[in-house]
């Protein structure tokens, strides 16, 4: 027998997003909150650099040159209506931030603090601009704390270390979802007139990652077993300075501070591929640079990686060569990245106030994933039909305000504008709305089913050992730069990895903290992902911001201005089908032009 | 290179008492002591319990006694701690073990809710809807506190905790501490009451174990102090 619990608005996931919409719902309707994780431990901490807005607080700024700078850094496939909310509300929601409590750094006038970042620029001069909001480098860990603390103050009801494993969605409509209470094992019902699934992303399907164990697309995976779309999943960033073999993040924000990446020979090599931003340009083209350089024989010994080049010394030699005035030593440098200065430290063993640090191309976003409306409504086709009760928001949300590729600092406005935006639409909808009955006896079932027969599983197979296969497999086919047959290769091994996931033995047949289960269940949802991934990279025979086809080298608007939409439509314990459809993007005020930088 | 680890292991539904499981695994030196314990779970017991989330030092999910200290299992490297091919890792101390790694967070995180860890302002808000001002000078007053991840080292690594779970604990008062020298926020008096009393800041036998034990670098002890400073002159400086 299940737990049965009955809210008006239920947020799943206590991330950014999640606290953002619970915060705001929780104003008026009655809210809960469920995680797998405590709030503190969601992947938004881990964001360093910042998060844009245009204050205009050290320079001239626009939010219209925000949203241009984000449309054009998404390769045009932005919709440019949701970009234009993003960018305006921006400015609010950070302002709010502040207001509930955020230590932002501060300016010489006690103003919140800017900083440069890849992809922003004075849409005048074309040069970088300060529209960074920073706390040190630790920004996604004061959003999160700041946003837990008033979840707190606001008695928003959690329930921490909860799993979803199913939802409750029927002919159109959800009406809740099905959780295990991690600690007991015990199966809860959570009914509720508004959900909002905000999960966050699914980078453990690669190797070199600057995603957390937690992120397997649990979210995602859910929405695709109950054959509705996601959007533009061929879409996923790789940053390009993620720590060598490990794939830790070290922040946008070092560029932004000075730093510079450097290839084999010594050589500042971005200057040749962009000329103008040089190390600011967009993290799909820095990302796509190092592979060429490594490629081309050009890494650091002829290795698979290159120099990221934070000395004071060397930084003032390039603000030097580049005609800026400013000079810096390295206690400031302590002061503005002190956390990915002891990430290089702790985990390389190299001081970057006198060393360069290897680095590397590292999976770092999800651009795709669940597609919704630009009210967070999720959307059930690419005609734009909505699931009546369903909302999402943060990165598990395709809404599309990153397109084709994310700038940095965006997720993070993108998880407090649209988590607001969303919290304030479910209570509105939970307002009105009336409660739709389940039935209580029996809709926990098919979750629960399923989980069970898993745990019996008896076979040969480890799900650790899948879980690398399939690592191992998305970083070789699946990454910075792809092509058809290697797509293709990719598809036909994930399909005999679900064969091998289908005999595997799980060690834990218990039920208190079963988190043998639990990373099954996980390894499961990433294998589906990570076809649907394969499959819409092959759908998309051009190369657009963070999808680079090898075969199909240039952008196709005339094919390709829009979003892919893919479902699956069978899934069965042989094969699955995958079904593509597309979207048109929207198209405002900013008509697709060659994208240089 | 060759790891013998040894791990206190409990579960609730087989164990009586815990035990130390030991397992001899193939690591790379430069592996965190999280990757040995993962090797194990993936390859050898599936049964492993553990938290963990990041693996890189900020969300505070992988606490744990590793060599009889507290450190996070993510943010120490197998060189650093490996003595004779050996280490040894059992759960954080002064809180209820659940299973393996995983202890009852509830009466820590109870708390840290207990002393306000959120801004108090009650003035209007800037009219040019505007952001407040702060100096550099008041915004670096706090800085340190605002790192804490809540990972619960400082705490469990605290003889006064030990002897009293009822003893709000350094992350509380880390957390406190946060508001209290904040310039913005007026409800340090509140917070000042809630640490006066006999579960609060004056248990702290300045020991040191939780600056030693916190894995963000923050001066611990000293934030305690000044605390403990503001409540016997009345002063918040």
């Amino acid at each position: 027998m299940a737990q049965y619990h009955q809210f008006d608005a239920l947020v799943v996931g206590a991330g950014g997003a999640g606290l953002m919409a619970a915060l705001y719902a929780s104003k008026s309707v009655n809210t809960a909150v469920i995680s797998k994780l405590y709030p503190t431990r969601s992947h938004t901490g881990t964001a360093q650099g910042g998060i844009s807005a245009a204050l205009g607080n050290l320079e001239e700024d626009h939010w219209e040159w925000h949203a241009y700078d984000t449309v054009k850094g998404g390769d045009f496939l932005c919709d440019q209506d949701a970009v234009d909310i993003l960018c305006s509300g921006a400015i609010d929601a950070i302002v709010d931030l502040e207001h509930i409590g955020l230590p932002f750094d501060r300016t010489p006038e006690g103003k919140i603090s800017q900083r440069r970042f890849g992809g922003h620029t004075n849409n005048d001069t074309k040069k970088a601009v300060m529209r960074a909001c920073h706390a040190a480098d630790r920004t996604g860990h004061m959003i999160l704390q700041t946003l837990y603390q008033n979840c707190i103050k606001n008695k928003v009801k959690f329930f921490d270390e909860y799993q979803m494993v199913d939802m409750l969605i029927e002919n159109g409509v959800c009406n809740g979802v099905v959780a295990i209470e991690l600690k007991t094992g015990e199966t809860h019902v959570f009914h509720s007139k508004a959900t909002m699934l905000a999960t966050g992303g699914f980078g453990k399907m690669w190797k070199i990652t600057s995603n957390a164990h937690s992120l397997t697309g649990d979210g995602p995976a859910t929405i695709l077993r109950k054959k509705l779309p996601l959007e533009d999943m061929e879409f996923y960033q790789f940053h390009p300075t993620g720590v060598y073999r490990m794939g830790i993040l070290l922040s946008e924000a070092a560029r932004g501070e000075g730093a510079v990446f450097l290839n084999g020979a010594g050589e500042r090599f971005m200057e040749r591929y962009m000329p103008t931003l040089k190390d600011l340009a967009p993290r799909d083209i820095c990302s796509r640079s190092i592979f060429k350089e490594v490629k081309e024989g050009r890494g650091i010994n002829g290795k698979d990686y290159v120099y990221l080049d934070f000395r004071p010394t060397e930084i003032n030699k390039y603000f030097e060569a580049d005609g800026n005035p400013k000079r810096i030593d390295a206690h400031y440098l302590e002061t503005k990245l002190p956390d990915i200065i002891e990430f290089a430290r702790v985990y390389l063993g190299v001081d970057p106030v006198t060393d360069p640090v290897p680095i590397q191309p590292t999976a770092h976003y999800a651009m795709g994933g669940v597609p919704t409306n630009t009210d967070t409504q999720v959307l059930s086709d690419h005609l734009g039909h909505t699931v009546e009760g369903l909302y999402a928001a943060g990165e598990v949300a395709c809404v599309s305000v990153h397109g084709a590729n994310r700038l940095g600092t965006n997720s993070l406005v993108d998880l407090v504008v649209f988590g607001k935006r969303g919290g304030i639409k479910m209570a509105e909808y939970a307002k009105t709305a009336a409660l739709r009955p389940i039935n209580q006896d029996t809709s926990h079932k098919p979750g629960e089913a399923e989980l069970n027969k898993l745990r019996q599983s008896n076979g040969t197979e480890r799900a650790g050992a899948i879980r690398k296969a399939l690592q191992v497999l998305m970083d070789e086919h699946v990454g910075v730069v792809r092509t058809s047959a290697g797509l293709q290769f990719a598809i036909e091994s994930i399909r005999d990895l679900k064969t091998r996931f289908a005999n595997i033995k799980i060690d834990d047949k218990g039920f208190k903290w079963n988190t043998d289960l639990m990373e099954a269940w996980e390894l499961g949802a990433l294998l589906d992902l990570a076809e649907v991934t394969a499959v819409s990279a092959l759908g998309r025979e051009e190369s657009r911001g963070g999808h680079y086809r090898e075969d199909f080298q240039n952008r196709d608007d005339a094919k390709f201005l829009q979003h892919t939409f893919a479902t699956m439509t069978d899934k069965t314990d042989k094969i699955d089908k995958i079904e593509l459809n597309y979207k048109p993007v929207v198209i405002t005020k900013y008509k697709p032009v060659e994208r240089k930088y | 290179m060759k790891l013998h680890l040894k791990i206190k292991r409990f579960n609730p539904e087989i164990d009586k008492k815990p035990y130390w499981g030991e397992y001899d695994i193939e690591v790379d030196e430069m592996d965190r002591v999280l990757d040995a314990l993962q090797e194990v779970k993936w390859t050898v017991d599936g049964t492993l319990a553990l938290r963990r989330s990041c693996a890189h030092g900020i969300c505070g999910s992988d606490a744990m006694r590793i060599n009889g200290r507290n450190r996070l299992a993510c943010k120490c490297l197998i060189k650093d701690e490996i003595k004779n091919g050996q280490i040894t890792v059992e759960p954080i101390l002064g809180l209820k073990v659940q299973k393996d790694m995983i202890v009852d967070m509830e009466p820590f995180f109870a708390h840290y809710r207990s002393v306000l860890p959120f801004l108090v302002n009650k003035d209007p808000l800037p009219e040019n809807g505007r952001e407040r001002l702060q100096t550099i000078a008041d915004r670096e007053r706090f800085d340190d506190t605002t790192k804490c991840i809540l990972c619960a080292c400082c705490t469990t690594s605290c003889p006064s905790f030990w002897a009293r779970g009822e003893y709000v604990g350094p992350a509380a008062i880390v957390q406190a501490h946060r508001f209290i020298f904040d310039s913005r926020d007026q409800a340090a008096q509140e917070r000042l009451e809630v640490l006066s009393e006999v579960d609060g800041v004056w248990r702290c036998r300045t020991v040191f174990n939780c600056t030693d034990a916190c894995p963000r670098g923050i001066e611990v002890t000293k934030a305690i102090g000044e605390v403990k400073a503001a409540l016997r002159t009345g002063i918040i400086a």
